[in-house]
């Protein structure tokens, strides 16, 4: 997020796309509800579905399954043509801003209502809503994200905020909504292909040289950015990648097309798992290693606002599992001695053994800070008091609750001119229904720990296929009739449940279920730049059982 | 009324808002959770994965030994020999294949201190830049 959870209530206008809110970011909804209901904010809301936040919404637009791009667009075209832009903003902090104009302008209401279907008055209205107001919050979930054109869907959101001068004060920005507790965290610290931590960039020279150097590394970082996750998938099958060391991750549930990342995990010659508990991925290991929870152990998490928090030790370890950071300075160290054993082994080693003891996680951490411009004055110490949001160069200073005040990090923000595309895979007549999948509020990602929870698991059991009414009244099936979804990759059987909350043609399952898993259907499209996996529209048809 | 042992003050675990909250302990149980009201994130609030979804830690198919694959059977395995094994298939495979023909999935879930450190095993250790973890999804 640019801006912070605490300055939600200063918005006048919130706009949320491609996120329930409610059920995945719950604490989050309760200040943008706050905001409508106390200060009288106004929420525009684009989603397809009829969600929680909906009650809420001043307006709410509903388009057709991954035509996000064409409505953004049609947004800005208004914001233009009626002079609402903020050109100060535009003259003073922005380039570009020529080619988005062309872009746009023959994006009109009317063209967005023929893509999407929302008529064009609501997208006209949104767009002097969103024009005209002092602040405006831009907040988004894995609904713009997981698309083909995940990317071009950001940039559009991000148009809109340029366009209308609503970065670096309060109550505006653009704000994804972060899904995992630490996926934040997992991006800053390098878990990503192409950047060490803090986005240091593996093709910058210096950068790889630094670490090294601090590493006291055996090797050499290769200077080309390595595979993702989709990537490493496809590597397998390709016989490419021949080993996997897997920490607190189960593909085998999250991933696209599980039949596809079954048959490759199987290909493997190796595979570590690290895990509190044997998944389906842990199961086709060979080898599995006992990690603890969260209450078990000591570290930090950083959360969607960019704010690095303490974890703490509340419980003692498991008895037979060992804490996972022991877990990995135990492996390292195994590895680092086996190569200053026969370093003649490693074509371009330049240095013998590297270190892997630690005293603790707060000596980890202070190895990261010194490693990282952004994050060097944090510490474990300064987190006592409630954490701190990066960027924080030094000790003394305050954390940054609000990114881009004076000039964004690259300078300049960038309009991004953007044409709209359709996703990958629309329905057609022999798949005519569109698999849309997300979160509930009860469960939470591949189930692993509220599914081990009694009271969770109580009030929802099992997963469940959600068809609209007139849909099932047209297919003859009734709340709790056993149906069939199968797409093009496979099939899923499990109990329906017809609701007015979905748009006709739109079929909504979770992936919190193993006995009911969604990603059985969904197909390996990605986003070319981002490679996220298009999980919000795949073609799949519907029989009786 | 039970009365806690003790109330450690931390991170919830599940979504990214990352409320802090208050882990009521009595007798190594986690019986109850709250919220401090000055939590710079949440304000004292929580939904009901953070305030109920705790059950998972006392689980009893908690993973407690290390295993290793013999004649297609995950059998359990001591720490030594588990660590060793792994450090040598991870070797053998980087002599045979090259270091980028391994790849390292780091978690959402895990901290940022054990992200850290895997992914310097994997870029410091193997040679490797293939490193990423599921958040894409
Ligand atoms: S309590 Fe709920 S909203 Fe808060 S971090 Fe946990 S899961 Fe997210």
């Amino acid at each position: 997020m640019t801006n912070s959870i605490r300055d939600i209530h200063l918005a006048d206008v919130l706009l949320v796309t491609g996120s329930n809110t409610t059920e995945a970011h719950p604490v989050i909804s309760l200040e943008m509800k706050k905001a409508v209901r106390k200060r009288g904010a106004k929420l525009i809301l684009i989603d397809p579905r009829e969600i929680e936040l909906a009650n809420f919404a001043a307006l709410h637009i509903r388009p057709r399954s991954g035509t996000d791009v064409a409505i953004l667009n049609a947004m800005a075209n208004v914001i233009l043509a009626e002079g609402i832009a903020d050109k100060e903003f535009i003259a003073t902090r922005t380039e570009n801003y020529e080619a988005l104009v062309e872009a746009v302008k023959d994006c009109t209401p009317q063209w967005a209502e023929d893509v999407s279907g929302v008529p064009s008055d609501l997208i006209v209205e949104a767009a002097r809503v969103y024009g005209h107001a002092g602040s405006a919050a831009i907040f988004w979930a894995m609904g713009i994200t997981q698309s083909s054109h995940g990317v071009d869907n950001v940039q559009a959101l991000a148009n809109l905020a340029l366009l209308t001068g609503n970065f670096g004060k309060p109550g505006s920005g653009v704000n994804p909504l972060r899904g995992q507790n630490n996926v934040q965290g997992a991006c800053d610290m390098g878990g990503l292909p192409n950047v060490i931590t803090g986005y240091q960039s593996v093709t910058d020279e210096a950068v790889r040289g630094k670490f090294e150097t601090a590493w006291r590394s055996p090797v050499k970082i290769p200077a080309k950015p390595g595979l993702t996750v989709t990537d490493m998938m496809h590597g397998i099958l390709d016989g490419k990648i021949k080993a996997l060391y897997i920490m607190g991750e189960n593909p085998m549930l999250s991933d696209p097309n599980i039949n596809h990342v079954k048959q490759a995990l199987e290909r493997l010659e190796f595979m570590a798992c690290q895990d509190i508990f044997l998944n389906e991925t842990a199961q086709l290991a060979d080898v599995v290693l006992p990690g603890v929870s969260f209450a078990e152990k000591e570290g930090t998490f950083t959360n969607t606002e960019r704010r690095v928090q303490l974890v703490r030790p509340a419980l003692p370890v498991k008895q037979g599992a060992r804490r996972d950071l022991d877990i990995i300075c135990d492996l390292g160290q195994r590895i680092g001695e086996r190569i200053g054993e026969r370093t003649s082994g490693f074509a371009g080693a330049i240095h013998p053994v590297t270190n892997w003891d630690y005293d603790n996680a707060s000596a980890v951490w202070d190895e990261i800070a010194a490693l990282t411009p952004s994050m060097t004055g944090i510490s474990h110490a300064r987190l006592e008091h409630g954490g701190l949001q990066w960027p924080c160069p030094n000790a003394e200073h305050p954390g940054t609750p609000i990114l881009h005040r004076e000039k964004f990090t690259r300078g300049l923000g960038r309009f991004t001119p953007l044409t709209f595309r359709e996703p990958m895979e629309n329905p057609d007549a022999e798949y005519p229904f569109t698999l849309n999948t997300g979160r509930i509020l009860q469960h939470w990602h591949g189930g692993t720990m509220s599914r081990r929870s009694e009271g969770l698991d109580w009030v929802v059991p099992e997963g469940e296929i959600q068809i609209n009414d007139a849909d099932g009244a047209q297919l003859g099936v009734k709340t709790g009739d056993l149906i069939r979804v199968s797409s093009r990759r496979g099939a899923v059987t499990g109990k329906a449940r017809l609701t007015g909350k979905l748009p006709r043609g739109m079929v909504f399952m979770t992936f919190h279920f193993a006995e009911l898993p969604a990603n059985r259907l969904t197909g390996d499209a990605v986003d070319p730049v981002a490679k996220i996996p298009e999980y919000k529209v795949s073609a799949v048809k519907i029989e009786r059982v | 009324m039970i009365k806690a042992d003790r109330i450690v003050t931390t991170t919830c675990p599940y979504c990214g808002v990352g409320c802090a909250l208050n882990l009521h302990l009595k007798q190594d149980v986690v019986y109850k959770v709250t919220s401090p009201f000055d939590s710079p994130a949440n304000r004292g609030n929580l939904c009901v994965k953070g305030r109920f979804g705790y059950d998972f830690i006392h689980a009893k198919d908690r993973l407690s030994r290390p295993m290793i694959r013999r004649d297609g059977e995950l059998v359990s395995a001591t720490w030594e020999e588990a660590l060793g094994y792994a450090a040598g298939r991870l070797l053998e495979i980087r002599e045979q294949y090259g270091a980028d023909s391994i790849g390292f999935l780091v978690s959402a879930k895990c901290t940022n201190e054990e992200n850290y450190l895997l992914q310097k095993a994997a870029r410091g250790l193997i040679g490797t830049n293939n490193v990423d973890h599921c958040a894409r999804l």
